[in-house]
């Protein structure tokens, strides 16, 4: 039987939560307040997941960067991988909310997404 | 050899002495450079400081000090309007919160009157807090000098400076001087930029004037740096005061004094703390408590919760509590400009005028036919008019992108800071410059665009600009 | 000089909303006045997600939230002037602006939204003691130089303050290489949301060090590190507890402050503890005609409340252009702040002019569990509401009803107050 503490992020109360493990299946949770941290819970010990949120590098944009992020979350320990991936690439502009940076991000299933319009320019100084 | 000439003097240190001697040298048609170990004029002491024109009658009567205060208030008014920096006759005060200190505070009146300062009056405590509303109920007694004023120590400084450079005066920056040797005809100055040869050298390196003094002089000298801390208020309280409020003198100065500044901040300080470090100017938790505490006797409840910054200075001081200002005697054409502690700002013009006559007493130089006495400072358009300032935009559209919003600083402003004669060439430079990061926001939202502008006009990339020393770069690579 | 019906002053989410709400209610003549190179604010440059989950029910990053205000502006054909700052309004409404293109122009306006929103306080603020290096930035200015510019403003990172920007800045730099080494706060507990604290901080193994604040700062050129010190009750630094950190840049995320020296420009009265406007139901302030809404107000926590405030100006502001007589006559109420609540907004009620269900918004002075909201009318208590926990970070709202409030003809005052019980 494995225990991890956990504080929940579901509202500012930021319940202890405590989850009992075994075989990488959930045994029981306590701590929680409501059924909001029991789902936060379960879900953090067996599939943690996070949408990353980075820029990646322009050519010919009238920023040097633009704001992405992945379409979808991704697993918690693919992060890294996936930052590794965004600072390789670069893209050209124009760039159009939406448009897929890269697909496939750090091999997750998941695209890499612009977030933001950035127009092209004739040439950056 | 740096330069192909021997130079005639050498001035070291380009802070308010150095640039008020090269400024007045330049008048001459000799051949002057002004040796910098930073990288912009007024660096030191000069930038850190009340901003005080001092009506003159805390020093000694007779002293060089006195001299030198009160001609240099005298001469202040007329140079502000040749070089176009700020300054205003605000009048000051100086209170005496306890009925048996006030025969000090007669002595100091009389002092003045020895000393010449026009206009002095010894008023009572009525009709002081009528002159002053906000000053301390305590107030028993005040001397009130209408000819105290305030003055933009990097305004007073830089034009100065760029003055001295238009009339012909070199400057070089990131200079330090090593090592002086005497030498048949002059000076040998070795600096990590090279070797300086020169007939006469000028020592106006501030707190590092002992260093320099005590390498050609075995009549040796001793400066502490005496630190002071400053808070300084946002615009919203700079009416707090209108006159620049002391408290009598003690031991260790003036103490610290209430002020309005010449650009609308409220500024309160200094302490004067003895400290071994020649560029320890950092500010500690007991300087800041100790302004408070001392501020909040002066004027009733300061307006502290609008602080915007505080800082330090190092002040110069000699143990003898004296202007050092001739050649060394056993140093012939080694001129000292040492001991410049306050009122050395306000004296900086009497400064510049006495020491370039010293220097043409023994060189007797022809007139500079070049010689230009006036220099306009950046342009300011919040004080155009609106017709004006449309025509400005029309002709030069940088003048209409606001960069700093706080102080109101136009991208046209900045870019003629940069270009024009010692440019800025730092963060700081600029904001000494223009004030675009002094205000309210401290140039978090300015620096940014600041830091573009730079890159742009220098062609230079935005990861090699520093804020102020060359190490002190803003971003990393 | 040239006329315009609204001028709404800010093109951030607070004055992108309100344009949009004011042209609904059918004002043609709107001119939105913006100081940067593009519309969306401080949004632009918060590249992470959790905008959006009230307005639009899904997680969007900032410029995406943005967007979505941009694109309604854009398809409502709303004009807005870019690079456009506002020098000067006065109480009569005349707006003064300049830009490039136009150079200094006046505007009068039949009404103002004021949306600036606010600045980071910066380090000067709080005193710090020590050197002035470079290498100490506000964290949102680290933000706009990493996400707009794409610069690294530091390598070993210390954050003093656990406000959300400076939570996100911790997870960003570290993201980008950087090495974070603590995040201080001064208060007992954070400010920033419990989400942030896990997915930014416990993520990456960030340590957080509360009741503990930077007491001295080392470094003459570049920063080269920083003194951290629990404090006290007081807030005071306890002698002996000094921890030394190497760090070559500090990132401070330690208040915001509404940027109101236009409001005062123009002799607007502004609230000591919000310091922003003080306004009424209509979210108009102390100048007829002038109204105020989003980080200008007071500082908000989400952005989606923002645009809900920032409509409800807009609204306002069209109903006073079509209606002024209504405005005229005031007949306000003071709203009132009881034990543990800081400030509300708005300040003051007109029982007529007021919503059917009207927001009051306030904040709490400090962290309660299992306590009770209560609204009094008078003396008499009419709501008492318990809630799991309040906390000074967040935004607390309680709606009053106008027929509630008419069965009340001699109210003089509404409080709103903190109860154990």
């Amino acid at each position: 039987m494995e225990k991890r503490e956990l504080t929940c992020i579901g509202c500012p109360m930021g319940c202890t939560l405590t989850v009992t493990m075994q075989d990488k299946e959930v045994v029981s949770l306590t701590g929680n307040t409501c059924k909001r941290g029991d789902i936060y819970g379960r879900k953090e010990v067996t599939n943690p997941t996070r949408i990353v949120t980075s820029t990646v590098r322009v050519k010919n944009g009238e920023n040097p960067v633009v704001s992405v992020k992945t379409a979808q979350d991704i697993p918690k320990d693919k992060i890294w991988a996936c930052m590794e991936a965004i600072h390789e690439i670069q893209v050209e502009a124009p760039i159009q909310i939406g448009q897929v940076v890269l697909k496939n991000v750090a091999d997750t299933g998941v695209d890499l997404i612009a977030t933001k319009n950035q127009r092209a320019v004739e040439s950056r100084l | 050899m740096r330069g192909q000439d021997m130079y005639d003097v050498i001035i070291i240190g380009a802070g308010v002495s150095g640039c008020a001697i090269a400024r007045e040298l330049s008048r001459y048609e000799g051949n002057f450079c002004v040796l910098e170990k930073s990288e912009d004029v007024c660096c030191g002491t000069s930038k850190a400081n009340s901003g005080i024109v001092h009506a003159g009658h805390d020093a000694k009567p007779g002293s060089m000090m006195a001299k030198m205060n009160v001609r240099g208030n005298f001469l202040m008014e007329s140079l502000s309007k040749e070089l176009d920096f700020p300054f205003k006759r605000n009048g000051s005060m100086v209170l005496c919160l306890e009925e048996d200190k006030k025969d000090k505070l007669t002595a100091l009146y009389e002092q003045g009157i020895v000393n010449g300062v026009p206009g002095l009056q010894l008023l009572d405590g009525k009709k002081a807090r009528e002159l002053e509303p906000n000053i301390s109920p305590d107030t028993v007694a005040a001397i009130y000098a209408p000819s105290g004023g305030i003055v933009c120590p990097f305004g007073l400084n830089i034009a100065l400076a760029e003055n001295a450079c238009t009339n012909g005066v070199k400057f070089y920056f990131h200079t330090e001087v090593r090592e002086l040797d005497r030498e048949q005809d002059g000076w040998s100055v070795k600096t990590n930029n090279g070797e300086f040869q020169s007939r006469f050298v000028v020592n106006a390196a501030g707190v590092y004037a002992d260093v320099l003094h005590n390498m050609v002089s075995e009549e040796k000298i001793h400066i502490v740096q005496r630190r002071g801390d400053y808070m300084l208020m946002d615009h919203a309280v700079g009416d707090y005061v209108s006159h620049t409020i002391f408290q009598l003198p003690d031991e260790k100065g003036k103490g610290v004094l209430v002020t309005p500044t010449t650009h609308g901040n409220l500024m309160v300080g200094p302490t004067a703390i003895d400290v071994e470090d020649k560029e320890g100017n950092q500010t500690t938790q007991e300087g800041l408590d100790q302004i408070r505490e001392k501020a909040g006797r002066m004027v009733v409840n300061p307006p502290l919760w609008e602080v915007i910054t505080s800082f330090a200075g190092l002040r110069a001081h000699e143990d003898g509590h004296e202007f050092i200002i001739g050649e060394v005697k056993d140093a012939p054409g080694f001129v000292d400009c040492a001991g410049i502690e306050s009122p050395g700002l306000t004296s900086a013009p009497a400064i510049g005028e006495y020491v370039a006559g010293l220097l043409q007493e023994h060189f007797k130089w022809k007139k500079n036919p070049e010689f230009t006495g006036t220099r306009k400072g950046i342009l300011n358009p919040g004080d155009l008019s609106p017709e004006e300032r449309n025509q400005l935009i029309k002709e030069n559209p940088s003048y209409g992108t606001i960069i700093c919003r706080c102080e109101n600083v136009t991208e046209g402003e900045i870019i003629d800071a940069i270009n024009r004669p010692l440019g800025a060439r730092t963060l700081d430079g600029i904001k000494r410059r223009t004030r675009a990061g002094m205000g309210r926001c401290q140039s978090g939202f300015c620096s940014p665009k600041t830091m573009e502008i730079m890159a742009r006009e220098l062609e230079i990339s935005q990861t090699e600009i520093c804020k102020s020393g060359p190490e002190s770069f803003i971003l990393k690579k | 000089m040239t006329q315009c019906d609204l001028v709404i002053i800010g093109g951030g989410p607070a004055g992108l909303a309100a344009a949009v709400a004011a042209r609904k209610q059918g004002v043609e003549d709107i001119l939105i006045l913006e100081r940067d190179g593009e519309l969306g604010g401080i949004l632009n440059q918060c590249i992470h997600n959790g905008f959006g989950l009230h307005t639009f029910s899904e997680e969007l990053t900032g410029p995406e939230y943005a967007a979505r205000f941009i694109e309604k502006v854009q398809e409502e054909a709303i004009p807005y002037k870019l690079h456009t700052m506002v020098l000067n309004i006065t109480k009569e409404k005349t707006v003064t602006a300049m830009n490039r293109e136009d150079g200094l122009f006046d505007i009068q306006a039949k009404a103002i939204v004021l949306a600036m929103g606010c600045r980071e306080r910066p380090r000067g603020a709080l005193n710090i003691p020590g050197y002035r290096p470079a290498g100490i930035f506000s964290a949102g200015t680290a933000q706009r130089l990493v996400n707009i510019e794409g610069f690294m403003p530091g390598r070993e990172v210390v954050i003093l303050g656990s406000g959300d920007i400076g939570l996100i800045m911790a997870r960003r730099m570290t993201l980008k290489g950087a090495k974070v080494k603590v995040v201080a706060e001064v208060m007992p507990y954070s400010g920033g949301l419990k989400r942030n604290i896990v997915q930014c901080l416990d993520d990456y193994n960030i340590p957080l060090k509360l009741s503990h604040t930077v007491i001295d700062i080392q470094g003459k050129e570049r920063l080269t590190g920083v003194t951290l010190a629990q404090v006290d009750e007081n807030r005071r630094p306890v002698p002996g507890t000094e921890i030394q950190y190497k760090c070559d840049t500090l990132l401070l995320s330690v208040g915001l402050i509404p940027e109101n020296e236009l409001s005062k420009s123009a002799g607007i009265q502004i609230g000591s503890v919000t310091r922003g406007p003080v306004v009424n139901e209509s979210l108009e302030t102390s100048v007829e005609g002038i109204f105020a809404c989003g980080n200008v107000l007071h500082v908000h926590d989400l952005v989606d409340y923002v645009s809900e405030e920032a409509s409800m100006a807009g609204e306002n502001a069209a109903h006073y252009i079509k209606n002024k007589e209504m405005y005229a006559a005031r007949k306000e109420i003071p709203v009132n702040t009881g034990e543990g609540v800081r400030y509300t907004v708005p300040e003051t009620l007109d029982i007529q002019r007021m919503r059917s269900n009207q927001t009051l918004r306030f904040r709490v002075g400090s962290v309660y569990t299992g306590a009770y909201v209560s609204v009094y009318l008078d003396d008499k208590r009419i709501q008492h509401k318990k809630r799991q926990v309040l906390a000074p970070g967040e935004m607390e709202t309680v709606i009053l009803k106008q027929e509630e409030l008419q069965k009340y003809p001699k109210l003089q005052k509404i409080t709103v107050r903190i109860e154990e019980e």
